[in-house]
């Protein structure tokens, strides 16, 4: 951890449908690094959820990267892979779609808190 | 826990100091632990109210910047495509802090512009209000997810710290602390005994030597009794008389 607090500027990175991507991207997050390899991914109806999976293990080992952000309905399908993704570095957001209104209580994080503390305090 | 659950020490008096010094030390130990794991529990629970504030506050701006995107495509046309192509540099980049809860380090991200906006000339045409408006509501956004993001590395970092933390209390009030008190109370039932050991040993040697100095006594008493008198004289009296100079 000590390594991430020297050194230049971390990115985000944003794996969502084209509309969320196109947002952040005018925000100013996207970038191609040298070789070729840009810190975010669309994801359509086509794209399987293998590639997903493999994008974001990428994105985690990438020491460049901080933040993860992630639609949800994204992040359903690959679940197992976020839950095992312990390292409070880069840390998973996971952000509503335009079509999938957001839902706390698939949120990991929520998740593992609601298990300690009683439902009400989240609410 | 099991007789078997003590250290493996030879009962004396130094290793009863030390372990009595062994149990100081683990009781100090398990109060600071204690006072740490609560430190950082009340900055977990801030924590963790501050999060779920941050993720409802996080919806309705997604929603209004997503709202946005759509304002800015029905005014400039389709213009996903061209903004994915064109990506070069990232425009907001992350630092982070360490900050320090108990011993502690929490990472806190901050966002900072570097660099030009490379969409500097998108919606020249038409649109370019929708498109400022757009820029701006999403770099708002992602300024709370940044914040929420070091929220949530927070949290998780606290959570695993808190973990440890707990365990090692648990450890030192049910395993160690005891283990400690056994062995001193092994220590102490061995000096014990011990004691009472010598004690008796003691009584005996003076048994002993109480008789013989009665026998030697009776003997004495009985040559007297026959006539021999054996008052032995001092050796060194030699009856002269003292010298002065």
């Amino acid at each position: 951890m000590a390594l991430h607090s020297a050194g230049k500027g971390k990115l985000l990175a944003v794996i969502g449908d084209e509309d969320t991507c196109v947002g952040f991207l005018l925000g100013g997050v996207g970038e191609i690094n040298k070789n070729r390899q840009s810190n975010f991914m669309v994801v359509d109806k086509n794209t399987a959820v293998s590639e997903i999976e493999d994008t974001f293990k990428r994105f985690i080992k990438r020491d460049d990267i901080d933040i993860i952000l992630i639609n949800q309905n994204i992040a359903e399908m690959i679940r197992h892979v976020i839950d095992s993704h312990t390292q409070p570095i880069p840390s998973v957001l996971e952000i509503p779609s335009k079509d999938h209104p957001y839902d706390a209580s698939k949120d990991s994080i929520l998740r593992r808190a609601r298990g300690m503390f009683n439902p009400e305090d989240i609410h | 826990m099991s007789g078997k659950d003590r250290l493996p020490i030879f009962p004396s008096r130094g290793a009863q100091m030390l372990m009595k010094s062994r149990l100081q030390g683990a009781q100090k130990g398990h109060g600071l632990l204690k006072k740490k794991a609560d430190a950082l529990q009340m900055r977990f629970r801030m924590i963790l109210g501050k999060i779920i504030e941050t993720k409802t506050l996080m919806g309705e701006v997604m929603k209004e910047a997503a709202f946005s995107l759509a304002e800015a495509k029905f005014a400039t046309g389709d213009f996903n495509q061209v903004v994915l192509q064109n990506v070069t540099k990232a425009q907001i980049k992350i630092r982070s802090k360490k900050d320090n809860v108990a011993g502690v380090n929490l990472p806190v991200f901050e966002s900072y512009q570097d660099g030009t906006d490379t969409y500097e000339l998108a919606g020249l045409a038409r649109g370019g209000q929708q498109l400022a408006k757009l820029k701006k509501n999403y770099q708002s956004s992602v300024k709370l997810l940044v914040e929420l993001a070091s929220l949530q590395t927070s949290f998780v970092t606290l959570d695993e710290v808190i973990k440890i933390t707990n365990r090692r209390v648990n450890a030192i009030e049910h395993v160690i602390i005891p283990r400690i008190e056994k062995t001193l109370a092994y220590i102490i039932s061995e000096l014990d005994e011990l004691e009472r050991e010598e004690f008796y040993r003691l009584k005996k040697i003076q048994d002993k030597k109480k008789q013989a100095k009665a026998k030697v006594e009776a003997a004495r008493l009985e040559m007297i009794a026959s006539g021999k008198a054996v008052d032995a004289a001092n050796m060194l009296d030699e009856g002269d008389e003292d010298l002065l100079f």
